[in-house]
């Protein structure tokens, strides 16, 4: 079985790379604003006694 | 990767794509979770970071996605068999099950520690529960076994709100059970009705479900009983925190209406029903699913508007 570069599984695995990779960009994405949203909110002080919402 | 290294004894013609990875994790499914994880979240009496919520929210519908591909890993077998579920992943050759099940299991784990991480450990927790409950108590040991097994499916399917109530508050109240209460009560007339006129996959499958175990006259009967129960808990939500008088009114509506739905399947018979394609079934499945929606959107509705100094009994 010969491929070429327009082989329709060459198109399939560059879409199934594509969207990992974008998964993977839309969570770091997501961990940097859950981060910045818990400093500016006071919520990576740890205070005894009191919720981490 | 290049030509050269590819093994052409391996290579499937049919291979699966990113959108065959999205369908195990039972997308319609999620947006079920999102919606009710929504509601549970708004309706708490505090005040959430919109982007804690939007990650409590997205962990939380991961957590479902997870459930739903390793229910798939597991039932692969079953889902062969029926025509609704042919076209799964699995059964088309798409997916491997042993890729569902790491999936499945990768997601899980991720899920349950960003929900603790963005939130608190104890929705972390409940998270991994419910995940827990729904693959291991519902779809590998019951759900095979009892015909009750709607019944049990539906408790896994009602945990999102209270998950998304202990995001929020980090603790529990009676609310977000009343909630569960609602999808919990809902699920098995919704799913009986769809048994009875969907009735030889679950047969072709040897799924103990109520409309061969106990026969057909039988699930009518519990159709309308929990229909009752179910009336009982609606209503009544609409006088505790959750509650107003919108969701009082809609509840009154959509009760009524089912209560008349259930009422007419149990006084129908078979010949009744083969006659005009289980038209009755058929509305009564419609209605339920505009039934739940628009009591969650009831809730949502009064938590919306409680800042205006509107929703609630003020």
């Amino acid at each position: 079985m010969s491929f070429r570069a327009t082989h329709d599984l060459h198109k399939r695995r560059f879409g199934r790379n594509l969207g990992v990779g974008l998964v993977l960009a839309a969570f770091i994405a997501i961990v940097f604003g859950l981060t910045i949203a818990k400093v500016s909110n006071g919520g990576m002080t740890f205070q005894p006694g009191t919720e981490q919402n | 990767m290049s030509d050269a290294s590819i093994n052409a004894s391996n290579i499937r013609e049919d291979e699966a794509g990113f959108g065959d990875y999205f369908a195990l994790l039972k997308p319609r499914v999620m947006s079920l979770v999102v919606f009710t994880a929504l509601v549970g979240l708004l309706a708490a009496p505090v005040t959430v970071h919109p982007m804690v919520g939007f990650c409590a929210i997205l962990f939380i519908a991961i957590g479902g996605g997870a459930s739903g591909a390793l229910n798939m890993w597991w039932d692969a077998d079953i889902d062969r068999v029926m025509k609704r579920t042919r076209g799964r992943p699995i059964p088309s050759g798409k997916v491997e099950p042993g890729e569902a099940m790491a999936l499945g299991l990768a997601l899980s784990g991720m899920s349950c520690i960003m929900l603790a991480l963005a939130t608190n450990i104890f929705a972390g927790a409940f998270l991994a529960f419910t995940i827990f409950f729904y693959v291991v108590v519902y779809t590998m040991w019951l759900k095979r076994l009892t015909p009750q097994n709607i019944v049990i499916g539906g408790a896994a399917g009602a945990f999102p709100p209270v998950i998304g109530w202990i995001a929020a508050t980090g603790s529990m109240a009676v609310e977000p059970w009343l909630m569960f209460a609602l999808t919990f009560l809902w699920t098995p007339p919704h799913f009986w009705a769809l048994a009875l006129f969907m009735r030889s996959d679950y047969d072709d499958a040897g799924v103990p479900m109520l409309t061969v175990t106990h026969g057909r006259r039988a699930t009518r009967v519990h159709i309308l009983v929990y229909t009752l129960l179910l009336a009982l808990f609606a209503v009544g939500a609409a006088f505790s925190g959750i509650g107003g008088p919108l969701y009082l009114a809609v509840s009154l509506v959509l009760n009524a209406l089912f209560i008349r739905g259930a009422f007419r399947i149990w006084r129908r018979d078979e010949a009744a029903s083969e006659a005009d394609n289980f038209a009755t079934e058929r509305s009564f499945f419609k209605l339920s699913l505009l039934y739940l929606f628009l009591h969650f959107g009831a809730v949502l509705a009064e938590a919306l508007l409680k800042p205006y100094g509107l929703g609630g009994w003020g």
